[in-house]
């Protein structure tokens, strides 16, 4: 499957092996560029997201993590003076052509912030939020207690499925969410640090849960944590920043080095990428 | 180890310690202006008033013979104004708010419009009556009609209603709205089901708040045609009709004491009416605040 063309020379070799061998792109990034006004988030990046696979991004805050992921789920349409340029496809379809509707593709994509953001409704009510704007709603009872299994939270939640959402710890609050993007079966799961707000026992049940879900949903995670993204991810994206006031263009986030996890943690080709996973700057 | 200087008993800087007590008897004092002009007000009132308030006062009309005065046709016509008030000014304010709060792009046509309504909020009530004069009762031949009445008051509330809804819109954090945007909620669907909600409190508040305002305008209402005489409860929108505060400024104005004290007995009426919905619609807020919580 050709889907590598204008493929950035900052890929390895093998990942060509990796596309060439089974695996599938849902989504094809070519030369994205996004900005907010005046100020440049992220330029010419350019890589494939693999089915079914957790695609791991990570990098140095202001590298345009969270710009990137919200691109795929045109959740960036929703900021003022935001601009994307380049193009996405997904599954082969331009995400951002003209005729498609952002709000259908947020029902493919599914998306868990970096804060739980529960609704004020009951833990029942949240799951069946989606569900209900999608008029999903034929055996809501049995989508929701599917949804609650899914994100591993059904068995702490069965007797009080109608107590509010808020009375949940922290924890629990962000498999409910998780739960939440579950319930209409998305495509894609995008998690934007969805552990940064969480204590380690809680962040280790949530990577507990990606491991199961992978086999099931292609992930893309944005993560700080790169024992995190180590622990968890298929492949790895490294996002740094270039440009700054003394070269007389303002910082950017870049696609640094695309690979294997593997191949990153432990071969990186690139000095920067190798710099920051040991943790000499970042 | 280390051995502690100060000792933990308290310092006897006197100076310090009088300011102290001195910012806090003025802090209660002031407290205490408000309440006891409220207690001063109420006792007063319900002294003269109390007595006067039965069936055959609630139930008569208006008279130039003090023991038949009753306050009837204001009565009516209050709790008229009131739901024709609310009818109106709800859905306009809060449509209003949701817009200006929701949708509305960020530019100076919307700019212009949101310091208008800020205005708006401090215009002397007696200029909305001269504009309902002008307006509904002149331009739009509505006359002395309960609908002119309760126009002019929608407008004097309207600004009220659509700051505090903006306010309590604002509130709402906006990751509630990006969840629900990524679930796949259009941008409708995110304010209906998730913003507007959280924001009924608020929204009630502000509400309130400002009805409060309107029962007891006398200004806008004798501008714009209430009578203080009437013979006959209004039972359509364009019938002449009295308000309790129109009522109250008649009885007041009169020099026999016996009006002194109808006019004391109307206005715990008034106050009862006030109380009576300002408490169904903390009721109703109360119930949302549980349901959102």
């Amino acid at each position: 499957m050709n889907v590598m063309t204008q493929r950035p020379n900052v890929l390895a070799p093998d990942l060509e092996d990796l596309v060439n061998e089974h695996e599938t792109s849902v989504f094809e990034v070519r030369d994205l560029t996004a900005s907010y006004g005046a100020t440049p988030a992220i330029e010419n990046v350019s890589l494939d997201i693999f089915d079914k696979k957790i695609t791991a991004v990570i990098g140095p805050s202001g590298c345009g993590k969270s710009t990137f992921i919200r691109c795929f789920n045109r959740m960036n349409d929703l900021v003022a003076g935001a601009h994307v340029g380049g193009k996405i496809f997904y599954r082969g379809e331009d995400l951002y052509a003209e005729d498609v509707d952002a709000v259908e593709v947020r029902r493919r994509i599914g998306m868990v912030f970096q804060q739980p953001n529960p609704f004020p409704k009951s833990i029942y009510d949240n799951v069946a939020f989606g569900l209900r704007v999608n008029r999903m709603t034929d055996h809501l009872d049995d989508r929701v207690e599917k949804a609650l299994q899914d994100a591993a939270l059904w068995d702490e939640v069965k007797r009080k499925i109608k107590d509010p959402a808020s009375a949940l710890s922290g924890g629990q609050q962000q498999r409910l969410c998780i739960a939440r993007a579950l319930a209409t079966n998305p495509d894609v799961l995008l998690m934007d640090e969805p552990c940064s707000a969480l204590d380690p026992i809680a962040t280790t049940k949530i990577e507990d849960l990606m491991h199961e879900l992978k086999a099931d949903y292609t992930i893309v995670i944005v993560t700080h944590n790169m024992q995190q993204a180590a622990r968890v991810s298929d492949l790895t994206a490294f996002f740094s920043v270039e440009g700054s006031a003394e070269t007389d263009r303002s910082p950017r986030g870049v696609l640094v080095e695309y690979d294997t996890t593997e191949q990153i943690f432990t071969a990186p080709n690139d000095r920067r990428t190798e710099d920051y996973i040991t943790g000499r700057f970042g | 180890m280390a051995t502690v200087a100060t000792s933990l008993r308290r310092h006897s800087n006197v100076r310090e310690q009088l300011s102290e007590r001195v910012v806090a008897v003025f802090l209660v004092g002031a407290t205490l202006v408000g309440l006891l002009a409220l207690v001063v007000l109420l006792v007063t009132v319900a002294r003269s008033g109390a007595g006067q308030i039965d069936v055959p006062f609630l139930r008569n009309f208006a008279s130039r013979i003090p023991e038949r005065a009753g306050i009837w046709p204001p009565l009516v016509g209050t709790l008229w104004l009131m739901g024709l008030v609310t009818l109106f000014s709800f859905p306009v304010g809060v449509g209003a708010a949701i817009y200006l709060e929701e949708f509305a792009p960020k530019n100076r046509i919307t700019s212009v419009i949101e310091t208008n309504i800020a205005n708006l909020a401090a215009v002397p009530s007696i200029i909305y009556g001269l504009l309902g004069l002008a307006v509904f009762y002149r331009a739009l031949e509505m006359g002395r009609s309960l609908l002119t009445g309760a126009l002019t008051l929608t407008l004097l509330v309207l600004p009220v209603i659509i700051i505090s809804s903006r306010e309590a819109l604002r509130a709402v954090p906006r990751s509630h709205r990006l969840g629900a945007m990524a679930l796949g909620a259009t941008k409708l669907e995110a304010v209906y089901k998730t913003v507007l909600p959280s924001a009924v409190p608020g929204i009630m508040t502000g509400t309130i708040l400002g009805l409060s305002r309107a029962i007891g305008e006398t200004a806008p209402l004798l501008v714009a045609g209430a009578a203080a005489f009437v013979a006959f409860t209004p039972d359509n929108l364009l019938d002449a009709y009295s308000a309790l505060p129109v009522q109250i400024f008649d009885w007041v104005r009169r020099p026999q004491p016996e009006f002194q004290a109808l006019a004391a007995a109307a206005i715990l009426v008034l106050l009862g009416v006030l109380l009576t919905m300002n408490s169904i619609a903390i009721l109703i807020r109360n119930r949302y605040d549980r349901k959102t919580r």
